[in-house]
């Protein structure tokens, strides 16, 4: 049986060179995935050894416990505490680290690294072993930066420029005094490094004289444990926290393998996708293998094989060909793992170096995965084979497709869909995340429902369509008929494309709601002409409020300004306001009592309103960071958003309690209103500073399109898998179909169409049956958009469902074009099809 | 021996003409002379037969003739044009507007009804077919009732039926058939032939068909005979029993030579 399942396989190898395609891919994303993941987590975690080779026990100070009911603030270390480490025995060297954000401009004043990973530190001595130095050498003073060698690399800064810098205060502009090469994380994910001699580091970054960490280097023989032990005695243990640099690496090593779990179980979800998508190929496949093959099968069954060996001839052929695409899948993979990591690089996000990975449970993963989706979807095809009659190998017609009644079908995928529907339109009634489990349960549901029941579906759908193909005549006609034939093998296919366009289209139905909502609501709640912010999501520097307050442009601004507070045990984030100005600067819907901020009056949203059962007129006591407290009353309860929320304050009450706490955002009402001429004249009023954001309302939602756009990028580009795969099956039915009606079309070309009408034909059903998959995926998607957003509107006033006109024609457009495209191949064939060779009977 | 007109046909005109017809396939050794120099001329309103054994060369004739097949040298004309110069869609509208087919498998398409077929070339050629003619045609192969069924829900002889009338549907100059009785029994190949015959006394029709058996061929105006590529022999008003024996003699013949 082995040896005709093998010569099956090579007798039908360009039918099943599709299937294969198919599940090669699959495999390939999955085993793609596994070998990135594993690749780049194995660099990372060695740069991070790397980066703690030379720390055998770091030292860092613990939180001061809070006196009262105050808060705590983090402690410092200090130059005497250091000076006791470097004394104790067994500690070769240590090392005082300060570090902070620094933000760096490249030559067109914009900040490298995007806020979140510019960063500063300091330089340790005259040769510090950390920073290997490439050119230049150590900065001194506080007029000299070293700064790492890809950032200067991207910038082109070399050595003896000047560079514009920002910290927390006013810009400063020091000369490039050395470039060195770091391992440090943040540079190799694209950030900036830039160093500064300790003394410039320390009044900079933290505070003179002190350190945020000491880094040990033990001296020979002495073990990491023994130093900290010894560390622990000498310190008070209270004031510090030491752990050794295993411990450290360790730690590292188990963050970034977390990371990259979420990465790589995010990446397999789609490549899960496409498989599942594939699966339909390859059950499609095998039917039609099947059928063709009834009179082969039968004339086995008539020769005395049993309906087990047929069946076990059908699983081998699978298996065969499972195995083919599983290793070419591991192939491709291992190749999409190596591409990908320089793909990214190309974009800007550098990965450290390291050899490429390929764990034993990818190589596993890939051919287990290919071999098992294979045989899987061929079994149903498997016993059907098994089924057919010895005695049908004497009839000489071709099988028929399964004639077999769709009513059982039709049944169950109605009552998928119902309960499909019904489940998620009660998902909507809940609030937030208690709807989110029957929502997936019901789109589940709705989805296999619809799959059940898409032959039933394909009539009415393709009829509808049959007025546009008219225009085409008769090879318009005989598309639509022929695509309605064999409504399961239509099904299956317009199914494959169906899932991705549903993924796709419910995907961006949400993101464009949900972008709309988010900016809406930043638009409705701010009144003023501009919002100040530092890039790094920080504190703004002190001296940002003071400058836009005396600036002459600037008709009224309001800092946002955080600073904790106990209230009834509880930690509050108390929002300074100026309360004279934030009135015509914000504007926020008041649901009760008066917006009136001054004094002991404040004003709280609603949401902290009812967590804490506040009322207009509630009295209460807030004990700040300084140990002192104050009684407030409560005046007025407003409607909050993502951009002001929380109790508001006078900044005037809060400022003497609060000396350390700084603005977050400064929002700006201009003499001019919003123009480039006085964003500029507010920039230059800023100085020119690289890390301090001045954003229009206009800005603001511009940066808020940019995240949503990226994040639909990257979804569609992982979709675009299942979409591939499912052009492989429309190729794939059509290609079968082309066959199995040989003779037909050689009719056709023998009474006069002619090889432009026979491609025609073919061509026409593919884009019939790819756009009924398409309008089913954009049908589906759009509910389930729709479904999710009633569940996200629960927490988000603002939420409105939008349609994407434009995107969902576009999506359609596409439908048609895969149509077009998988139909290039199997109507060139028809067209050359061997009339004689066709027409003669068999 | 070819032209021994019976009388009232010599002024007929020639509906399709082969000169020195000749189809090689391959070269040097494998070389094989499928149709050897054949001449032969089917005049307007005659039902003619091809005979001869398997590999005679009898299809390949009849293919050549109707534009489904190229040949290597000599000329073929349908009516006034000459096949031989026409590019694959000059021939393929030549094949849709003055040729009818009708194929051993039935070759309806299951998808479209017994009307539908009969009007599918016209239909391809998005003309409007002649209504009256088109129920003269239906009502004479007697297929009224079930113009509106599908080729799976009719029997053999009447999805061949269908097949006749969707050759004659379009009033092609000549119709060709190849081996249209084969897969049928002996009562519908019958009628079938009955058909034909009677679409050449009443209707005018040209008819053309390649069979290998002498009871359809006897349906005939006329029978040919090929062997070895080569036209051998003529009959004109032939019988079941006249044509069986020409056979055998011609079958010595060959088996002797």
């Amino acid at each position: 049986m082995f040896r005709t399942a093998l010569r099956n396989v090579f007798a039908h190898k360009a039918r099943l060179l599709m299937t294969v395609l198919a599940v090669m891919l699959g495999v390939a994303f999955v085993s793609g995935t596994l070998v990135f993941t594993s690749t780049i987590s194995n660099a990372f975690q060695n740069s991070s050894a790397k980066g703690f080779d030379g720390v055998d026990v770091s030292v860092s100070p613990t939180y001061q416990e809070g006196r009262g009911d105050s808060l705590g603030k983090p402690r410092e270390l200090t130059q005497a505490q250091l000076a006791t480490v470097e004394k104790l025995p067994g500690v070769e060297s240590a090392v005082g680290v300060v570090k902070g954000f620094t933000g760096l401009a490249d030559k067109h004043g914009k900040l490298v690294g995007g806020g979140f990973q510019s960063e500063g530190a300091n330089y340790w001595g005259t040769k510090d072993a950390r920073y290997p130095l490439v050119s230049g050498s150590a900065p001194h003073g506080a007029d000299e930066i070293a700064i790492d060698s890809r950032t200067a690399e991207r910038t082109g800064y070399k050595v003896g420029d000047t560079v514009r810098v920002s910290v927390d205060g006013p810009v400063l502009t020091p000369r490039v005094s050395g470039v060195f090469r770091t391992d440090d994380g943040n540079v190799a994910a694209g950030g900036s490094l830039a160093l500064f001699d300790t003394a410039t580091a320390q009044k900079l970054l933290a505070k003179p004289g002190t350190y945020d960490s000491i880094d040990v280097k033990a001296a020979a023989g002495t073990s990491q444990t023994e130093l900290k032990a010894a560390l622990d005695k000498a310190l008070t243990t209270k004031a510090v926290d030491t752990v050794t640099g295993k411990k450290l690496a360790d730690d590292q090593a188990e963050a970034i393998s977390r990371s990259m779990s979420g990465l790589k179980q995010g990446l397999l979800v789609f490549a899960g996708i496409a498989l599942f998508v594939g699966t339909f190929i390859i059950a499609n496949t095998f039917t039609m293998l099947v059928a063709q093959r009834t009179k082969e099968l039968a004339l086995l069954r008539a020769v005395g094989a049993s309906r087990r060996q047929v069946t076990r001839s059908v699983l081998i052929e699978a298996f065969v060909v499972g195995s083919v695409a599983g290793v070419t899948g591991l192939l491709a993979g291992i190749g999409i793992g190596a591409g990908l990591r320089s793909l990214l690089g190309t974009f800007g996000a550098d990965l450290p170096d390291g050899p490429l990975v390929v764990e034993p449970s990818a190589i596993v993963a890939a051919l287990a995965v290919g071999i098992l989706i294979t045989m899987l979807a061929a079994w149903l095809p498997g016993r059907r084979a098994a089924r057919i009659p010895p005695v049908a190998a004497m009839s000489s017609l071709h099988a028929q497709a399964t004639t077999k009644s769709l009513v059982l079908r039709n049944t169950l995928g109605a009552l998928f869909t119902g309960a499909g529907v019904a489940v998620v339109l009660w998902a909507t009634t809940l609030s937030g995340s208690d709807g989110q489990a029957p929502m997936g349960l019901g789109a589940v549901l709705l989805i296999i429902g619809v799959f059940i029941l898409t032959p039933l579906l394909s009539r009415p759908l393709i009829a509808a369509a049959s007025p546009v193909l008219r225009i085409f005549g008769v090879s318009g006609k005989l598309a639509r008929q022929n695509s309605v034939r064999n409504p399961r093998r239509t099904a299956a296919t317009a199914s494959a494309l169906m899932i991705g366009l549903t993924l796709i289209t419910g995907m961006t139905v949400m993101a464009g709601s949900v972008q709309q909502a988010i900016e809406k609501m930043a638009a409705s709640a701010i009144r003023a002409d501009y919002v100040v912010s530092m890039a790094n999501g920080r504190e703004l520097s002190k001296d940002v409020g003071e400058k836009l307050a005396a600036s002459g442009d600037v008709t009224a601004s309001s800092p946002l300004r955080n600073a904790p507070a106990r209230i009834g045990g509880e930690t509050e984030y108390l929002t300074g306001v100026n309360g004279s100005t934030i009135g015509r600067l914000t504007d926020l819907k008041v649901d009760d009592g008066d917006f009136k901020i001054s004094g002991d009056r404040i004003v709280v949203d609603k949401g902290t309103a009812k967590r804490n059962h506040w009322t207009v007129g509630s009295q209460l006591t807030a004990h700040f960071e300084d140990g002192k407290a104050e009684r407030l009353t409560v005046s007025g309860v407003y409607e909050g958003n993502e951009v002001i929320q929380g109790a508001l304050m006078d900044i005037s009450t809060l400022t003497p309690h609060a000396s350390d706490s700084r603005d977050m955002q400064v929002l700006v009402k201009t003499k001019d209103g919003v123009s480039s001429a006085s964003k500029d004249k507010l920039i230059k009023t800023l100085g020119t500073n690289p890390v301090i954001q001045v954003q229009s309302k206009q800005d603001l939602s511009d940066s808020i399109a940019q995240i949503f756009t990226l994040m639909l990028n990257m979804l569609y580009g992982l979709l675009a898998m299942a979409v591939i795969v499912a052009v492989l099956g429309v190729i794939n039915t059509l290609a079968m179909s082309v066959f199995e009606r040989s003779q037909e079309i050689g009719m056709l070309r023998a009474i006069g169409l002619d090889r432009k009408g026979i491609k025609r034909m073919v061509r026409l059903e593919s884009l019939v049956i790819s756009l009924f998959g398409g309008v089913l995926g954009i049908g589906l998607g759009v509910f389930f958009g729709w479904a999710a957003g009633e569940l996200l509107g629960t927490s988000m006033p603002t939420y409105e469902l939008v349609l994407p006109w434009a995107r969902m024609g576009i999506f359609l457009l596409l439908a048609g074009f895969v149509g077009v495209l998988a139909a290039l191949w199997p109507a060139r064939r028809a067209a050359r099809l061997n009339m004689l060779t066709a027409i003669k009977a068999e | 021996m070819t032209t021994t007109p019976v009388a009232g046909r010599t002024t007929a005109t020639v509906a399709a003409r082969a000169t020195d017809l000749s189809k090689i396939y391959g070269q040097g050794e494998t070389q094989v002379v499928a149709l050897d120099r054949v001449s032969i001329d089917f005049h307007q309103a005659e039902f003619t037969a091809i005979m001869g054994p398997s590999g005679s060369g009898k299809s390949t004739l009849m293919h050549c003739v109707a534009g489904l097949d190229s040949f290597s040298s000599g000329s073929v004309r349908i009516g006034d044009t000459e096949l031989g110069s026409l590019k694959d869609k000059q021939l393929t509208r030549l094949r849709r507007d003055k040729i009818g087919f009708i194929f051993q498998a039935f070759n309806l398409l299951p998808t479209l009804t017994a009307l539908e077929n009969i009007t599918l070339p016209m239909d391809i050629a998005g003309r409007k077919p002649d209504q009256q003619w088109l129920d003269s045609v239906i009502e004479m192969i007697g297929l009224s009732g079930r113009l509106g069924h599908r080729p799976s829900e009719l029997s053999g002889g009447q999805q061949q039926r269908v097949a006749v009338a969707r050759a004659l549907a379009s009033r092609p100059e000549i119709i060709f058939g190849d081996e249209p009785t084969g897969n049928l029994d002996s009562r519908s190949g019958a009628e079938v032939l009955g058909f034909l015959r009677n679409s050449v006394r009443e209707l005018g029709q040209t008819v053309v068909m390649v069979t290998h058996d002498p009871v359809a061929a006897a349906y005939a105006d006329r029978v040919v005979f090929l062997a070895d590529g080569r036209l051998v022999d003529e009959l004109y008003g032939p019988t079941a029993d006249t044509v069986l024996d020409r056979m055998k003699q011609f079958d010595s013949k060959g088996r002797t030579s």
